[in-house]
């Protein structure tokens, strides 16, 4: 059975996920949607629109009852509506509830893309796939379906009056008959290479690793959800650069000074070495607190990035992670004015979702 | 789905025991429904048949996520009709349905017999299915992103109401116009008593007051209008589909009022109902461990939140012991042996009496103002709480009777929300409309103003503005025309 309320409950989930309605969006409030990382479940707050109305601003108290001296703290102030004024109204509850890996990746996922994103098939051709999608009057027995047949012939019968309930012999004539009828999609293939580059020199801390870790992540569930083949390698960068496994990047510990250009470089060479760019989709993406060593190598990464890895690449990602430095690598990039270059401030986890939405956000 | 043989035996036993504890309402009727079909009969505020819309859809899927978390289940839903309509969830157990039908009962009392439902549409279900029927006219003519976008401007006006008016005349019936100009009349007096009878001071006072009566009447609105969407439907150049989508917003707003109105009366009355129909009566041995599990969760409190249903229970049971003993009236206030208040017992015997007698006639502002004691305050241990923003925690404040008590009125009044005003429909005479918020201490959001004031632009077609004040910057006018919103100091 189908509710009528599923059409209004679909309508809300079409403008929460920015299909349609856009000056709504800016009254969601699902920001903390990936604030914590568990295993594979995270806990979000059930995303909620509320229309504008006049109202009273800031956090107010109210009347509460139970123990407790005057002082004693009695509900934590953020989110802000999860203890606003003590219940004499129900609702405006916001209810954290556990979101499978799956379902947030899901719900991330329909304003995200890769940018720019080709089939480059040339070596690869995955030819086409079949479906069936439709029903039609003619075809041969063998697609017969017997469900729909069954049920012409039953409404023919009924109308014309021949059925007859005492000996329900159904026989299906010509016009009854139907079958199934299919369709034909190419299937391009995108073959896309996705390269996360981490800073893990002395300066990154803990704090530091957990938001670039965090970031990847999130960006690595997402795409291995939604794009096929896709390939992804991993380097971690000090003053020299390394190639490392998925574990490895996403555990090893910090020490050394910084040399961003290091890991530029074994970018470089890598693509150049595996991945033509008449066959692959270039992207890469790179985290760091943005203190590298020396004004110099500012310069050379900037060279690099213009001349070298840009002009094949689909998309270079820079995300700089709570930078205590005066001068920030974030800033040399000033120079680079292309877009395919994509950058983002990760200070706190509330930044996440904006970094990954300046990221992979369709039309950057 | 309807009753099972059983349920049915049991409604017409529970019935008897609440005509027998006082109860008087409406025919009542019970209708089973499975936990999605109570999700979305409550996403629908208890009316099967609302206009699509997709703020219910959002209510849907909360409660259908946190119902599948087992975060709350709805056991009951009553709606004010005639007759009046209520729905059990399906998979309540038989003591659950006993009591829970012993509750609605409370509620369909209350519905009848509580005088700000006085005024309502008890023919809702019919109501709100014509709605319905209007809208969804409009969305196939209009297409369904038109009629939802003014929708979503109306409904942004929602609270814009006065919930006083019911069923009150606030119209002035309009005074018929004269040529001739209203004058100060003197008391005859003799030539030298003239100066003392007649005042020169007083004279020209009265003239100034004529004076101010009369160009109030030139005003427009001659008094300032609480009832924002009334002046808007009468004023607002809209069209007649949008005329009646804002009729529609405006009359369901109404009907609800008084339902927020009296929530904790309401669920203080059904809950005191269902506690002497249970175990006074329908009660089973067996059935005791499971009906007080259950109660005692209607009637908790969590983290320190005022719950309504507690609050109200307690309250009227407060109200017939104090009413029982006589501890009221002005010698049990002087009285100041607190050994004596204690035991004091007049043997009155009056509280059944009361205790009908307040469910009829009161409110939640009233009941609070009228009954909450500082006994009772102290007693369960009420207190406020406010933000502390160095510590990003709301902390108790205070557990002064007075504080709490304002407190709590202050957050009943007008729901908790700014009174606000049209005091001029034509401002400067440019057809702009002019707002009042009456400042109470407490600022507006501001950000949600400001779009609240554009989707009344959109409605209203001419600049509209709002006056209020913001802490530590005085009076600041808020707002919106074609070249967008605007913020200005007043002062």
């Amino acid at each position: 059975m189908i509710l009528s309320i599923e059409q209004d409950t679909s309508r809300f989930r079409q403008i929460v996920r920015g299909r349609i309605k856009q000056n709504l969006r800016k009254y969601i409030s699902n920001g903390e949607l990936i604030g914590r990382q568990g295993k594979d479940l995270v806990s979000i707050p059930i995303p909620e629109i509320e229309l504008p109305h006049f109202r009273f601003g800031g956090k107010q108290g109210g009347v509460g009852q139970g123990p407790g001296e005057v002082g004693t703290p009695i509900g934590r102030g953020d989110p802000d509506d999860g203890s606003g004024p003590a219940g004499d109204q129900p609702g405006n509850h916001i209810l954290e509830v556990e979101l499978t890996l799956q379902e947030l990746v899901e719900l991330l996922g329909e304003e995200l893309g890769l940018p720019r994103i080709q089939p480059k098939s040339k070596n690869r051709v995955e030819g086409e796939i079949t479906r069936y999608t439709g029903i039609r009057r003619v075809g041969p027995e063998g697609l017969r379906h017997f469900k729909r047949t069954y049920r012409e012939t039953l409404k023919r019968q009924l109308v014309s009056g021949t059925y007859d309930p005492e000996r329900p012999a159904i026989i299906p004539i010509r016009d009854d008959k139907r079958y199934r009828s299919w369709k034909v999609y190419p299937r391009p293939d995108n073959n896309a290479v996705v390269l996360y580059m981490m800073d893990v020199s002395g300066s990154m801390t803990q704090r530091k690793k957990h938001l670039v870790r965090l970031t990847a992540f999130w960006i690595d569930s997402w795409l291995r959800a939604h794009y096929k083949n896709l390939v992804t390698r991993y380097i971690v960068h000090d003053a020299v650069a390394h190639e490392v496994d998925q574990h490895t990047f996403y555990h090893v510990r910090e020490s050394g000074g910084t040399r961003i250009s290091a890991a530029y470089e074994m970018c470089r060479d890598i693509l150049r070495r595996d991945y033509p760019v008449e066959d692959w989709n270039l992207y890469a993406l790179h985290f760091s607190d943005g203190e590298n060593f020396g004004d110099d190598d500012d310069d050379r990464c900037v060279a690099l990035l213009k001349r070298e890895l840009l002009p094949p690449m689909n998309l270079f990602c820079y995300g700089q992670v709570q930078s205590e430095s005066r001068r920030q690598f974030m800033d040399a990039l000033d120079e680079v004015s292309d877009e395919k270059l994509a950058r983002a401030r990760i200070d706190t986890d509330d930044d996440i979702y904006a970094a990954i939405k300046t990221f992979l956000g369709k039309g950057v | 789905m309807s009753l099972s043989p059983d349920l049915e035996m049991l409604q017409s036993v529970i019935e008897g025991y609440a005509r027998d504890f006082g109860l008087d309402f409406f025919e009542v009727r019970f209708v089973m429904l499975d936990y999605r079909m109570m999700n979305q009969v409550a996403a629908y505020d208890g009316f099967p048949t609302r206009y699509p819309y997709w703020r219910f859809g959002m209510e849907y899927e909360r409660l259908s996520k946190s119902y599948a978390y087992g975060l709350h289940r709805i056991y009951e839903m009553v709606i004010n009709t005639i007759p009046c309509y209520a729905y059990l969830l399906a998979s309540n157990d038989r003591v659950d349905q006993k009591l829970v039908m012993a509750h609605v009962y409370g509620h369909g009392d209350f519905f009848k017999n509580n005088l700000w439902f006085a005024h309502t549409n008890r023919k809702m279900l019919d109501e709100m299915a014509n709605h319905a029927a209007r809208i969804r006219r409009h969305i196939e003519r209009h297409g369904l992103d038109c009629v939802e976008d003014f929708l979503d401007a109306s409904l942004s006006l929602d609270n814009l109401i006065d919930i006083h008016a019911v069923g009150i005349q606030r119209r002035a019936a309009p005074i018929p116009e004269t040529e001739e100009r209203e004058t100060v009349r003197k008391l005859p007096a003799k030539g030298y008593m003239d100066s003392f009878i007649n005042p020169p001071e007083f004279l020209a006072e009265q003239q100034r007051r004529l004076e101010e009566a009369e160009q109030q009447r030139k005003r427009f609105p001659e008094e300032p209008e609480r009832d924002v969407l009334l002046f808007l439907l009468e004023h607002a150049p809209l069209e007649n589909w949008q005329h009646d989508l804002l009729d529609i917003v405006r009359e369901e707003a109404y009907y609800f009022a008084p339902q927020r109105q009296t929530k904790i009366m309401n669920e203080g009355w059904a809950s005191f109902a269902h506690t002497h129909i249970m175990t006074e009566h329908a009660l089973e041995p067996n059935e005791l461990i499971a009906y007080a599990e259950h109660h005692s969760g209607t009637v908790a409190v969590h983290s320190g939140q005022l719950n309504p249903y507690k609050l109200g229970l307690e309250l009227y049971r407060d109200i017939e012991d104090r009413w029982n003993r006589g501890t009221f009236g002005p010698e049990y206030e002087a009285c100041e042996n607190l050994q004596a208040r204690r035991e004091w017992d007049k043997k009155l015997g009056l509280g059944r009496q009361k205790v009908f007698e307040v469910r009829r006639v009161y409110n939640d502002i009233g009941f609070i103002d009228e009954f909450l004691t500082e006994d009772f305050a102290r007693e369960h241990r009420l207190f406020t709480f406010d933000y502390n923003a160095d510590d990003n925690v709301y902390e108790i404040s205070s557990r002064k009777f007075q504080d709490v008590k304002r407190r709590l009125l202050f957050q009943l009044t007008n729901f908790g929300q700014p009174i606000i005003e049209v005091v001029d429909g034509n401002y400067e005479n440019r057809g702009e409309l002019y707002l009042m918020h009456r400042h109470e201490g407490i600022d507006l959001d501001v950000p949600f103003a400001q779009d609240t004031l554009k989707n009344l632009y959109t409605l209203w077609g001419r600049p509209v503005r709002i006056e209020t004040k913001v802490e530590e910057q005085g009076r600041v006018l808020f707002s919106h025309g074609p070249a967008g919103g605007e913020r200005r100091r007043l002062d």
